[in-house]
């Protein structure tokens, strides 16, 4: 099978991440529950008439998407595979208020047709003309996960030579509203910088995009090889280090071969206990880095881990501001990205250096 | 008929969301569609649902609005003419 290169990344997060030739030179911390992305000028990138129609996930995402594209130095991909937890939320939200304040009457077109998860990777193809295979994974907390297996899967069978792989998900009220009832969101405001010292339950509420173009020919712009991924939707805690074991060895690998594990927690006292137990057994020798506390936690929070493992490999630079603990590295060759939500949907991501 | 008119213009901005325009700077014989503000067919669907939610006025025959939505002044009058609510 081919090998699939990552030739360049694209983010809009809640750090100022839109510029890729910058790497969290300057960090914005928070003292919040729930954290939005830092706007790019979208004018820059969209042309008001196509903008005035687009949901914050659809401008995000191709903001991302056109970033990522422009530095693989492409203009088209054979297929678009995007993951969200949620799609554009805020359209369908307001798409069903309009049905219920209008007793289902005067239902207009715009809001219909953004109500739908697949809206992203529609428009991005309208956007591009891309009339290729065109996907998008919803399943939680794998959805971008399940976007790169896809993707993976098509590159090393020939099926396509380049994919752009994104992962979106927007913030908008009643859906922080319903995650505030049933206790998923911080109840007080916390500095991000404290939240692992936070203990308390729940998290903060976060949003972004995130896009890669995936190939099976290497560039100039090459971040690294996408080697293996895996999810798992249910896994005790008890069988998290065991799964990790076996899935470095069907990689010839072993813990000691693994130069940074990029870990999920997010400050939720009753879920973190599944990181901190790696931390302090299996990867209690291995160079540690978080992620949450810069981009808040949701549905494709991961791709911004995918984002930053990737930085980290081509710069060769961990900034001091995702370290989790004092290890440095002898080598920036393998890094591991591992994560779960609420102690389900669990995903192990694993890139290497080329 | 110009309290509708401004009403008509600030509904539009609003409902379409044209972020850059401003109520001034639509001008009561400007096409609507086309050269002027650039609306398209689905805006054409807002309008005409916005004609039955606000004004109560169903369109029978949806071709009738590229009359009506000619211009503001051509909108003004319909529903002067037409309006139930």
């Amino acid at each position: 099978m081919k090998p699939v290169y990552i030739n360049s990344v694209g983010s809009v997060s809640a750090q100022k991440t839109f510029e890729n030739n910058e790497f969290l030179n300057e960090i914005t911390d928070y003292n919040d529950t729930v954290i939005h992305v830092i706007d790019p000028n979208y004018k820059e990138y969209i042309p008001p008439a196509a903008a005035r129609r687009m949901a914050r996930g659809i401008k995000m995402s191709t903001v991302s998407s056109k970033n990522a594209l422009t530095e693989a130095g492409i203009e088209n991909v054979d297929a678009i595979i995007v993951g969200t937890g949620l799609g554009c939320i805020g359209d369908s939200e307001r798409f069903v208020s309009d049905i219920i304040k209008n007793d289902e009457q005067f239902l207009t077109p715009t809001r219909f047709i953004q109500s739908s998860h697949n809206t992203v990777a529609g428009q991005i193809a309208l956007g591009l003309g891309c009339k290729g295979h065109n996907f998008t994974f919803v399943h939680s907390a794998v959805s971008f996960e399940s976007s790169l297996i896809d993707a993976k899967i098509m590159l090393e069978n020939n099926e396509v030579n380049t994919v752009l792989v994104g992962g979106v998900d927007e913030l908008v009220e009643h859906h922080v509203t319903t995650h505030r009832l049933i206790g998923h969101i911080k109840k007080k405001p916390i500095a991000l910088k404290e939240l692992l010292q936070s203990k308390t339950e729940g998290m903060v509420m976060g949003e972004g995009s995130h896009f890669f173009v995936l190939s099976t020919e290497k560039s100039p712009s090459t971040y690294s090889e996408l080697v293996a991924v895996k999810t798992f939707n249910t896994l005790s805690k008890e069988r998290v280090e065991g799964k990790i074991v076996a899935f470095l060895e069907r990689q010839h690998l072993s813990i000691n071969d693994i130069d940074l594990v990029i870990l999920g927690n997010n400050g939720d006292v009753n879920y973190d206990g599944y990181y901190e137990q790696l931390s302090t057994t299996l990867f209690n020798d291995t160079p540690q880095a978080y992620y949450k506390h810069l981009s808040g936690e949701f549905d494709t929070a991961t791709g911004f881990a995918f984002w930053l493992a990737n930085k980290i490999l081509k710069t060769q630079n961990i900034p001091d501001v995702v370290k989790l603990n004092a290890i440095e590295p002898s080598n920036l060759k393998t890094v591991l990205i591992y994560n779960q939500y609420r102690g389900e949907n669990h995903s192990l991501t694993l890139i290497r250096k080329c | 008929m110009s309290e509708l008119k401004l009403e008509l213009k600030e509904k539009i901005i609003e409902q379409l969301n044209l972020e850059d325009v401003s109520v001034d700077e639509i001008a009561d014989t400007d096409p609507l569609f086309g050269e002027g503000l650039g609306l398209d067919s689905i805006d054409a669907l807002e309008l005409i649902v916005m004609l039955d939610k606000d004004y109560g006025i169903r369109l029978a025959d949806p071709k009738e609005g590229r009359k009506i939505f000619e211009s503001i002044d051509t909108m003004a009058a319909y529903i002067t003419a037409n309006r139930t609510n």
